[in-house]
């Protein structure tokens, strides 16, 4: 049964059976390249002792880390202004969450256009994987994340964070505010992006214009000189031979 | 005094075309009829049966009946036409309804004609037996472990069938489906891992095997008994990256046997999918190669996202190519960091490590977290990129070069460094295939398969770029070649880059895929409904079966998914790139010292949360 179409001397061995392991050079074998190697540490050495700033490290308590504003830590439930909670306990948090931390218990609101409200929430700390998976559900941004990342406890009941300490830390103070849906700083940012883009593009069509009112006056000018040449400078300018509308 | 050269590798695809039709690797289904049909007609008719090409299937598969699996395996290895010649991954599948209830599933890959072959052998409950692979492809060895400890398969012929991922006192077999997700076992002393060491004087008749009893004396063996000594290294040790126990039997300094236990870091990944929507799966695939979470994230999701039919939209394809190649130079930034200081060379991980956190702030900035990333969604990414995405990855193109060189001039050269790496651990690149490697540690060994040239994907075939190759095969290649492809990899980003952001949305704009935005569901109901409907009930994916490969930090890292039509997997295997690279570990450190034990494992970049899963 040989139906093989390839016949089986033609063709290479296609791996290597052997290894070829690197061969040490004279100078290598006299330990030369270690010089290079002591100015590239001597390089750092005096670059961390005359910049200090530049070096990545920071020391903890005291000099914190700057998180982006997306940072996904502590959990915060966010309030109405009245000061109660936004929840309205529709379990969408708890049904998305991967890690199965959130737990809730709803009750009726008395006001009847709320419905529903939560006695109990809780998330546990040690089971939380910090996904953001309950931000996205939510309907009612009623859980959004802070900036907060040291989350120390003393035994492993406090873990359990219950709604009044989720609450707490929600000051509307921007700095504190981590991964949620929105982000009215970025807008800003993003805005500023859009400006200075469009003034770019001012910048570059007014130049243009400038260039082609320029170019056809050359060209007026010539075509009065010298009538029959003036179509082809016309059609080799680089703009559009008609002027845009200012 | 140039090293050896890493010249750009031709592409496998390329330069394959003999095997009628399936030279394309994937794409080739027309054919699949009369496929290999000079392998297949050496087998008796009837004990293997293509799938028909309309079945849906994303690459040739035959149902195999386990009679001539054996023969087949050394037939497919062997054949001229065929030449498949890695097993890339083993995964057991349960279905409780049928009569055959066990399926075993090969994922076979012919690295010089660039094809794939799956093979379905399936295995009644009441003669769970299946012939071994391990003499065809050693790779077998542990996927075979990793079968019978999860599925109660046996293997006849196989040298140490073993659990692998469970501890040894465990009962059951944990992901057959009747198996509860929520049991737990006191796991009890008295039954441990018995070490399986391949010494030729019989060793390990009943030796080293209890609690604190590795050191003791055989009581068999040859004369100079008292010139042996058995230790352990781990489970939990410095040197040992993560939790692995290494027993190690030592003449004198040299390690003449070794064995190893994994499965410390073991959570039951697969089984946790199984009870969990597919979206819910996505933060669970970032704890398995947590040195490049992000990559994970991307194969996951783009298996689902093939499994549907659907595509990412040019900006999330775009920005998943970038921030994947940042991530691969974070995990060789932490492999080749922490190997030098497995070697003594502290100094480079300090500068290693400054590339990666500067990288983890992209990556916060991006989703809002450094390690655990979470940022893919199926469907494109969880949220838009931020608007300074372009100005800090050009900040990071400048930052990670100079670090790079740093380390290159400290140690390509170094005489103290090249003598405790080069010839160390080496295996030669056919070796080296049929213990199942792929990614760098495959490259240094001489073979040029790359996932991301072989069968392209995300943007990788619209880009410049080189698969380096070095020949040596030892540690010294190993760290060579990573330094090499982070140039790489940022060649691919600084293209990219050029080319500019595409327009559009992040994520696509199905509602039975991905949420709908935030706006709409405040202010709209069928939105709202929408999102109330995907969260509870959860993606429906459409039934089928798919693997599909993506290049990860250290090799092909595949997800196998089964899906039976509803919100959660059906069944999800993982192929995780280090777990036949560990499997070869015990063989590369014989014959060595235990300090090259050390530095061999840190130059394998085994990540401890993706070999156990």
């Amino acid at each position: 049964m040989n139906t093989s179409p390839v016949p089986p001397a033609a063709e290479p061995d296609p791996y290597p059976t052997t290894t070829r392991p690197y061969r040490q050079s004279v100078a290598e074998r006299l330990y030369l390249p270690l010089v290079g190697g002591l100015l590239v540490t001597l390089r750092h050495f005096l670059r961390n002792l005359f910049h200090p700033g530049r070096m990545l490290t920071i020391e903890y308590p005291e000099e914190r880390r700057n998180y982006s504003h997306r940072f996904r830590g502590h959990h915060i439930l966010t309030t109405r202004p009245d000061g109660s909670v936004r929840c309205v306990a529709c379990f969408l948090c708890a049904q998305a969450c991967p890690a199965e931390c959130i737990h809730i218990e709803a009750a009726e609101h008395p006001d009847v256009n709320i419905e529903k409200y939560p006695v109990v929430y809780e998330i546990d700390m040690l089971r939380c994987v910090f996904c953001g998976y309950c931000v996205d559900a939510c309907p009612e941004e009623a859980i959004i994340m802070s900036n907060n990342y040291d989350m120390a406890y003393f035994n492993r009941d406090q873990t359990i964070v219950g709604k009044a300490d989720l609450m707490k830390p929600f000051t509307f103070d921007e700095e504190l505010l981590g991964y949620r849906p929105r982000y009215p700083e970025e807008e800003a940012v993003r805005a500023k992006m859009r400006r200075e883009a469009f003034s770019l593009v001012d910048a570059a069509r007014r130049a243009r214009q400038e260039q082609t009112a320029e170019e056809l006056s050359a060209v007026s000018a010539t075509s009065a000189a010298t009538a029959p040449p003036a179509p082809p400078t016309a059609a080799g300018s680089p703009a559009s031979p008609s002027a845009p509308p200012s | 005094m140039s090293p050896t050269t890493a010249g750009p590798a031709a592409s496998p695809g390329g330069a394959s075309s003999g095997a009628g039709g399936a030279g394309a690797g994937l794409a080739d289904l027309a054919d699949l009829a009369n496929l290999y049909q000079g392998v297949r007609s050496k087998f008796p008719a009837g004990s293997i049966t293509p799938v028909p090409a309309d079945a849906g299937f994303d690459q040739p598969t035959w149902i195999v009946e386990r009679d001539v699996l054996a023969e087949l395996a050394r037939e497919l290895r062997d054949n001229r036409e065929t030449r498949f010649d890695l097993l890339m991954d083993l995964a057991g599948v349960d279905f409780p309804d049928r009569q055959e209830r066990f399926e075993a599933v090969y994922h076979l890959y012919s690295v010089p004609r660039n094809a794939r072959l799956r093979l379905k052998v399936p295995v009644a409950e009441s003669d769970p037996v299946l012939p071994s692979l391990v003499p065809v492809w050693n790779a077998a060895n542990w996927a075979e472990r990793e079968v019978f400890d999860m599925f109660g398969l046996r293997f006849t012929g196989h040298p140490n069938l073993s659990r692998i991922l469970c501890h040894e006192a465990f009962q059951g077999h944990p992901l057959r489906k009747d198996y509860d997700a929520a049991r737990r076992w006191i796991l009890t002393e008295d039954k441990i891992y018995k070490p399986h060491f391949d010494l030729p004087g019989g060793f390990q008749a009943g030796q080293a095997g209890g609690p604190g009893q590795g050191h003791e004396i055989p009581e068999s063996g040859d004369d100079d008994l008292f010139e042996r000594m058995t230790i352990n290294i781990g489970p939990s040790h410095p040197a040992m990256h993560g939790t692995f126990r290494l027993m190690a039997v030592l003449d004198g300094e040299t390690i003449i046997a070794s064995d190893v236990e994994i499965g410390y870091l073991h959570r039951c990944f697969e089984k946790m999918c199984e009870t969990h929507t597919w979206q819910q799966v996505i933060p669970y695939t970032d704890r398995l190669n947590y040195c490049s979470s992000f990559i994970n994230n991307v194969a996951y999701c783009r298996t689902v996202e093939k499994l549907l039919s659907i595509e990412a939209p040019p900006c999330a394809v775009w920005a998943r190519t970038i921030l994947s190649e940042f991530s691969r130079i974070m995990d060789h930034c932490v492999c080749n960091g922490t190997t030098l200081v497995d070697a003594g060379g502290l100094t480079n991980f300090w500068y290693m490590f400054q590339p990666r956190e500067e990288i983890y702030g992209l990556l916060e900035a991006c989703c809002g977290a450094r390690l655990t990333v979470s940022y893919c969604r199926i469907g494109g990414l969880s949220q838009e990129l931020p608007p300074d995405f372009m100005a800090r990855c050009r900040r990071l193109l400048e930052i990670i070069p100079p670090f790079v060189s740093d380390v290159e001039k400290l140690c390509d050269h170094n005489r103290i460094w090249l003598d405790r790496a080069v010839g160390v651990a080496a295996i030669s690149g056919a070796e080296a295939v049929n213990w199942g490697w792929t990614g760098p540690c495959l490259r240094a060994s001489g073979v040029p398969f790359d996932v991301r040239r072989a069968q392209p994907y995300d943007l990788y075939d619209t880009v410049d770029w080189d698969v380096p190759v070095l020949y040596g095969g030892d540690i010294y290649d190993r760290y060579r070649i990573r330094n090499l492809e982070i140039r790489q990899s940022l060649k691919i980003i600084r293209q990219l880059l050029d080319r500019g952001m595409p327009e559009g949305p992040f994520i696509v704009d199905d509602p039975h895929v991905a949420l709908p935005p935030k706006e709409k569901a405040y202010n709209e109901m069928e939105a709202m409904i929408y999102h109330f409907k995907l969260i509870m009930d959860g993606i429906q994916v459409p039934e089928g079966e798919l693997y599909l490969p993506t290049e990860g930090a250290n090799g092909e890292l595949g997800f196998y998914i089964l899906s039976d039509g509803t919100a959660k997997p059906y069944r999800i295997k993982v192929r995780p790139p280090c777990f036949p690279i560990m499997s070869t570990f015990s063989k590369l450190i014989r014959g060595g010292s235990v300090s090259d034990a050390v530095i061999s494992l840190g130059g394998l970049n085994v990540v401890a949360g993706e070999l156990e899963r």
